[in-house]
């Protein structure tokens, strides 16, 4: 397992004070939460960072970590000494998820380290909730769709030690539903203690990105590229929906950016969403003599300046 | 995969637009007290629908949980909790009508 710098990923000094490290936490920590950062890799960013702070920020933990520092740089193959734990008793109770943080982590403070979560040690207690996100295809949304989803969970083993185990579920995505939107499965979460109901799994539901629509909230908005005549004299031509390919009519002198609105052709619901389709206008390739000869003669006959408006 | 068809099937509904949530359920979903779920209510995070006994609607679980999160993981009280979680919900709006018109920023 790699050695953990954790001063590096904190960003302070090895003799920093605990004030220093609490205010460099906290910067760090707006700027990767995950509910508020949008850099890539915020989630392990955060993680690493709680997990950081949690050995830094109690003086009993750092100065084992100190110790066993001296010798180590990050990401350095690490090994625990043989009678590592011995001279140390951590008694914190934990901010954060123990489960979340790292191998290495857990060898050195996971053996004495439980996570504290008070009121749930009571006898027949409801277990634990869990919350994954699920990816789906948006047609998904418009047809329903039996999916197949595979979960990791963090569970303890006989050791006590947290292992993380494959779980498979299927599970009947509901017609309609929008990204950002939840869908429970009860009792799919932790066994409850005692004679205490299992707890619920959360499933957010994220849509991959389409080749075709953009996707907001009900709504879709599809770019169609059209034929400078086709806008121009207006025609009836074929758009692509999730809901299968329907006829539209292009109203005669539409321009490119011209919005048209599909009706209920969004996603399905009570009331269904829109689907709005964006004009592009498509110019043929000039690629033979006779393409070259009809815009010629187009800019012959034409007296048109698209630039008019820019006095030029 | 051949377990597949072993596999126990569920049918599900959509949380935002069916559930309605009690207090409790609502205490037990964030592992929190009632107390935590009332100063919710109070900064404006949760708007329960009618007069007591409390019910919430299916989309308050997200926004109580987020705004949790907030407090406990940035260390910011619940009512500054609420408001970024109102400026992370508009940047969100904003964020998606960009991508609906095809800017992406």
């Amino acid at each position: 397992m790699e050695f953990k710098d954790y001063y590096k990923i904190m960003g302070v000094a090895h003799d920093a004070t605990q004030d220093e490290i609490r205010r460099s936490y906290r910067k760090l920590a707006r700027k990767y939460h995950p509910d508020v950062s949008k850099e890539t890799d915020a989630e392990a960013r955060f993680k690493e960072l709680g997990e950081a702070y949690e050995v830094l920020k109690d003086t009993e933990k750092r100065a084992a970590y100190d110790q066993l520092g001296v010798n180590y740089k990050g990401g350095q193959e690490f090994r625990p000494p043989p009678d590592w734990n011995s001279g140390f008793e951590f008694s914190g109770r934990s901010a954060g998820d123990a489960g979340d943080f790292s191998d290495f982590f857990a060898s050195l403070f996971g053996g004495n380290f439980r996570s504290g979560a008070g009121d749930q040690a009571t006898s027949h207690s409801k277990g634990e909730d869990h919350h994954a996100k699920v990816l789906i295809d948006l047609e998904d949304s418009f047809q329903g769709a039996a999916r197949t989803i595979k979960l990791r969970v963090p569970v303890m083993d006989a050791q006590g030690h947290v292992v993380t185990k494959d779980r498979t579920l299927n599970v009947t995505v509901p017609r309609g539903i929008r990204a950002g939107q939840h869908i429970r499965l009860s009792g799919q979460g932790s066994p409850g203690a005692g004679q205490g109901m299992a707890g619920d799994l959360y499933l957010e539901i994220e849509f991959r990105n389409h080749p075709l629509y953009r996707i907001d909230g009900r709504d879709l908005y599809l770019d169609l590229p059209v034929t400078p005549w086709e806008a121009a004299l207006g025609a009836t031509i074929k758009v692509p929906t999730p809901g299968g390919i329907i006829e539209l009519k292009i109203p005669k002198g539409s321009g490119a950016g011209s919005k048209l609105r599909l009706k209920g052709r969004g996603i399905p619901g009570d009331p269904p969403g829109d689907c709005y389709v964006m004009l592009i206008i498509a110019l043929p390739p000039a690629d033979s003599v006779a393409a070259r000869d009809m815009y010629q003669k187009m800019a012959n006959e034409f007296n048109f300046n698209p630039r008019a408006k820019m006095g030029v | 995969m051949s377990t597949e068809n072993n596999l126990p099937q569920f049918s599900i509904c959509i949380l935002e637009e069916q559930t309605q949530l009690t207090l409790d359920d609502l205490c037990h979903a964030c592992a929190v007290r009632a107390e935590q779920i009332i100063e919710l209510v109070d900064v404006g995070v949760l708007e329960p629908l009618g007069r007591e006994p409390w019910e919430f609607g299916g989309a308050s679980l997200q926004r109580a949980r987020l705004a949790l999160r907030l407090h406990h993981d940035l260390d910011i009280d619940l009512a500054g909790a609420a408001l970024a979680l109102e400026l992370l919900e508009e940047i969100n709006t904003l964020r998606t009508r960009l991508h609906a018109v095809g800017v992406e920023d």
